[in-house]
């Protein structure tokens, strides 16, 4: 075991890790731990766009941009959150501009914009161009600019270094960060690093769903070490389904392809999205665009033999539009379907895409312990964290942003507390958990398979909890997972070797997304309403009297070592704008 | 549903196109024995199915020991390049039916990088030679209130070489890289030219001066292998050939 000493940590290094070490680097020595090259984070894999009301191209400004945020979530969203995201949203995409990102451009040369779900002028009277983009790899572009950047710095990364465990001390009844626990995959040395302040940006846990367009990568790690530790996790029941996967495989077709024009059809050809959104159609928001997708399926009116899609439609587009602004998703359809987007309509279905909830922090990224006490030290941001900036159902091109906005003001919150905090003592041990866990993994000679396990949980995620739940589906899903953690404590992994050990890791990130499957589940099972990207059809209207409120799920531990979950509710912050009936 | 059941039960069986297909796996692994050997796997797959999930089956039925890095699977995140049928891929981007899988097919880890595990290498040679080509925006001067502007044109003028993944599917399929790691490579060089083309950078000299070196631009000997190699499309071989050029009539 090696101990190491850091001011700051950063846990994950896609968009916002890596934002966050561009400044915490400026400002206290820092050390990026991530479990993958920084080049190989699923921020690489988002496309369409980031938004901001730069005002480009048509008029537009940072209050309709608040206000969609707030609509688009159902108005679960903290509106002093929002307000920030859409109010810095423009110095980070001139930020972005200014490290080197090659944004799309505009004839006179000014960052370009186009449209996006749910993005509308004036509270709702007709879709804007707000998101700024670089061809359909905007993602990819952030993610290579941050990491140049960090060069730039001279950021001082740990490859292939997974965070275990988060170490909490309580000091004088306060609970504070220590650092973490890292197992370094090259050789399987275990790695604690003491710092002053810790951030986690280590992204979603899409990877508890079949039909995803989350990495494989993607198992909820950061999520899971702060609830093992006690810390709530915010809102989990709300996980979004992006409208456009490809059929079977989840694989992400950009909502710029609607934003570009594209329409999508059912078998009968007809532009359905029409009678679900008159004012938005194709650009409704993706919740809404999901389940009327959903919806055509049961009703019969899905495509193929099977009637198990639709089609996203790109045909009456110019091939040139395609090639400029679509060629990464034009070819994925080409690639993996044999499919000519230029004369064919492509088959889509939604995908599980976007954790809404997380690890709940306060707008300048410290993490809470509960509703209102801060754990000193410690930070969230991106994917991983619920500010709450997206509420109930998250717009397209604001993950984008909300990785560079609260990336940053994280990076900059958490340097600023290393400078004036003193270390937090280890506690004796500190790697104790982590040495017990792989250990018990390396030497188990349980009878269950890591795949078979995994297989079964995203199939019952799949058909339980899914766009359209029920308290039956959802009973039987929680059922289910119960079932499967129990099943886990006898599972055993084939390599048991040290160096490059991903049989081993693949075991630690199934405990993971379990203990997150089940947090989900139980969420979802208690929040009797529909709202944004949960829908109950038990419970098919919003329920503001008693459901305006942010679930807050804690791991409670009784003597003899069973575990549960807790949960608890906290309120949600209203500034200006009154919870409306959501139309598009 | 509207469709009738005979119509499904025919779709299902004219959907049922399961292959046998023999991957044969070079394997490594330095815990066990110094030497590297030939594994045979037999996969019952779908030939529309990816190289990467038939590596996937093999991991998670058959041994989990095999070893290599994946992220996203489908060809944007760069974590799985390698030789498949002798040729540099990702294993996310190549369909089993591409690569005739009647034959048995070999899949190893990409060359000129040391192998640390089954198809797993060391990337830290290529990285410190993207690292070395100064990869990021370099300009003088006060910075502008609002963004810097850029015409389509000048945008358009660097655009292929801002697709690269950093998967190193170019570079490891260089001969002059595998004969002589000192070489930058064609990832850096491509690198190297998505700034040095970019109206807004400032720095293009510098790094011209960094490729002018004994193991810069000098040493690609057109051989295509990085452009053929390329699961970006970008056209590599070309964008070495314009930096040549432009160190030589130094305009950019």
């Amino acid at each position: 075991m090696k101990i190491h000493k850091y001011d700051t940590v950063i846990v994950g290094a896609g968009g916002a890790g890596m934002r966050a070490a561009i400044e915490a680097t400026k400002r206290s020595r820092t050390a990026v731990l991530t479990k993958l090259y920084p080049t190989r984070s699923h921020t690489g894999a988002a496309q369409g766009g980031m938004a901001a009301a730069l005002a480009n191209v048509e008029e537009d400004n940072w209050e309709w941009h608040t206000f969609d945020t707030i609509k688009g979530g159902d108005y679960l969203v903290d509106q002093d959150a929002a307000e920030i995201l859409a109010k810095e949203a423009i110095d980070a995409v001139l930020d972005l501009e200014k490290m080197g990102l090659p944004f799309g451009r505009t004839p006179k040369g000014e960052i370009d914009q186009r449209r996006f779900g749910g993005h509308s002028r004036n509270h709702g009277e007709a879709p804007v161009r707000r998101a700024c983009y670089s061809g359909d790899r905007t993602g990819h572009m952030i993610l290579q600019t941050l990491y140049q950047n960090c060069i730039k710095e001279g950021v001082e990364f740990f490859n292939e270094f997974y965070v275990l465990d988060q170490l909490i001390v309580e000091v004088d009844g306060v609970k504070r960060s220590a650092g973490v626990v890292a197992y370094e995959l090259a050789t399987g040395e275990i790695h604690v690093f003491q710092a002053k302040s810790v951030i986690y940006a280590s992204g979603g846990t899409g990877k508890f769903f079949k039909v995803t367009s989350n990495a494989h990568t993607l198992t909820g790690d950061g999520q899971a070490a702060c609830y093992r530790r006690g810390l709530p996790l915010e809102d989990m029941e709300f996980f979004q389904f992006h409208p456009t996967g490809i059929w079977r495989m989840g694989i992400l077709l950009t909502e710029g392809a609607r934003g570009e024009g594209g329409i999508l059809r059912n078998k009968d050809g007809e532009r359905f999205m029409e009678k679900y959104a008159p004012v938005m159609k194709d650009l409704a928001s993706r919740d809404v665009v999901s389940r009327a997708i959903y919806t055509e399926i049961r009703e019969g009116r899905g495509c193929g033999p099977e009637g198990d899609h639709v089609f996203l439609d790109l045909t009456h587009l110019p091939p040139e539009q395609l090639d400029a602004k679509l060629p990464d998703i034009t070819e994925f359809a080409r690639t993996y379907l044999g499919i000519e987007p230029y004369t064919d309509p492509i088959p889509i279905q939604p995908t599980a895409h976007y954790a809404m909830g997380g690890i709940p922090t306060n707008v300048e990224g410290e993490v809470l312990a509960d509703n209102t006490t801060v754990v000193p030290g410690l930070y969230a941001a991106g994917e991983v964290a619920c500010v709450s900036v997206h509420g109930a159902n998250r717009l397209g091109t604001n993950s984008l942003l909300d990785i560079n906005v609260f990336g940053r003001r994280s990076g900059i919150a958490a340097a600023e507390y290393s400078a004036k905090a003193d270390f937090v003592e280890l506690p004796e041990n500190p790697a104790e958990l982590v040495q017990e866990q792989v250990e018990r993994l390396r030497n188990s000679t349980g009878n269950e398979r890591v795949a078979e396990l995994r297989k079964e949980l995203q199939e019952t995620m799949d058909a339980n909890v899914m766009v359209f739940r029920t308290e039956q589906t959802i009973k039987t899903a929680v059922e289910k997972i119960g079932e499967l953690r129990a099943r886990y404590k006898n599972v055993s992994v084939q390599d048991k070797g040290k160096r490059f050990n991903t049989d081993l890791l693949e075991a630690i990130e199934l405990g993971n997304l379990l203990d997150l499957a089940e947090v989900m589940a139980v969420s979802a099972l208690a929040r009797k309403e529909s709202r944004g990207g949960h829908y109950r059809e038990d419970f098919p209207n919003r329920d503001d009297v008693n459901f305006m409120r942010h679930t807050m799920a804690y791991r409670e531990v009784t003597a003899d070592g069973q575990d549960s979950v807790r949960l608890d509710y906290k309120p949600v912050v209203q500034t200006r704008y009154q919870p409306m009936e959501r139309k598009y | 549903m509207a469709t009738p059941v005979l119509d499904k039960v025919e779709a299902e069986a004219a959907a049922s196109p399961y292959i046998t297909a023999t991957f044969r796996i070079r394997r490594f692994n330095p815990e066990i024995s110094d030497e590297a050997t030939w594994e045979d796997f037999q996969v019952e797959i779908d030939p529309k199915e990816r190289v990467l999930d038939a590596l996937h089956k093999i991991k998670w039925e058959l041994d989990g020991s095999l070893t290599f890095r994946r992220s996203c699977a489908h060809g944007i995140c760069g974590s799985d390049a390698m030789r498949i049928n002798g040729k540099n891929r990702l294993a996310c981007k190549t369909l089993i039916k591409d690569i005739n899988p009647e034959k048995p097919i070999t899949v190893e880890a990409i060359k000129g990088l040391t192998v640390l595990k089954d198809l797993v290498v060391d990337m830290e040679p290529f990285f410190q030679a993207y690292r070395d080509v100064m990869p990021f925006l370099v300009t003088e001067g006060n910075e502008p209130t609002r963004e810097r502007l850029q015409s389509p044109e000048d945008r358009e003028r660097f655009d292929d070489t801002t697709k690269c993944i950093l998967c190193a599917a170019c570079t490891s399929s260089c001969p002059v890289f595998w004969n002589d790691g000192q070489y930058f490579g064609p990832a850096a060089i491509v690198n190297a030219h998505r700034f040095i083309f970019d109206s807004r950078d400032e720095a293009g000299e510098q790094r011209l001066e960094i490729l002018n070196d004994r193991d810069g631009v000098w040493r690609c000997r057109t051989t295509f292998n990085c452009t053929d190699a390329c699961p970006r499309g970008i056209e590599v071989t070309k964008a070495i050939q314009e930096v040549k050029r432009a160190l030589i009539t130094r305009r950019f």
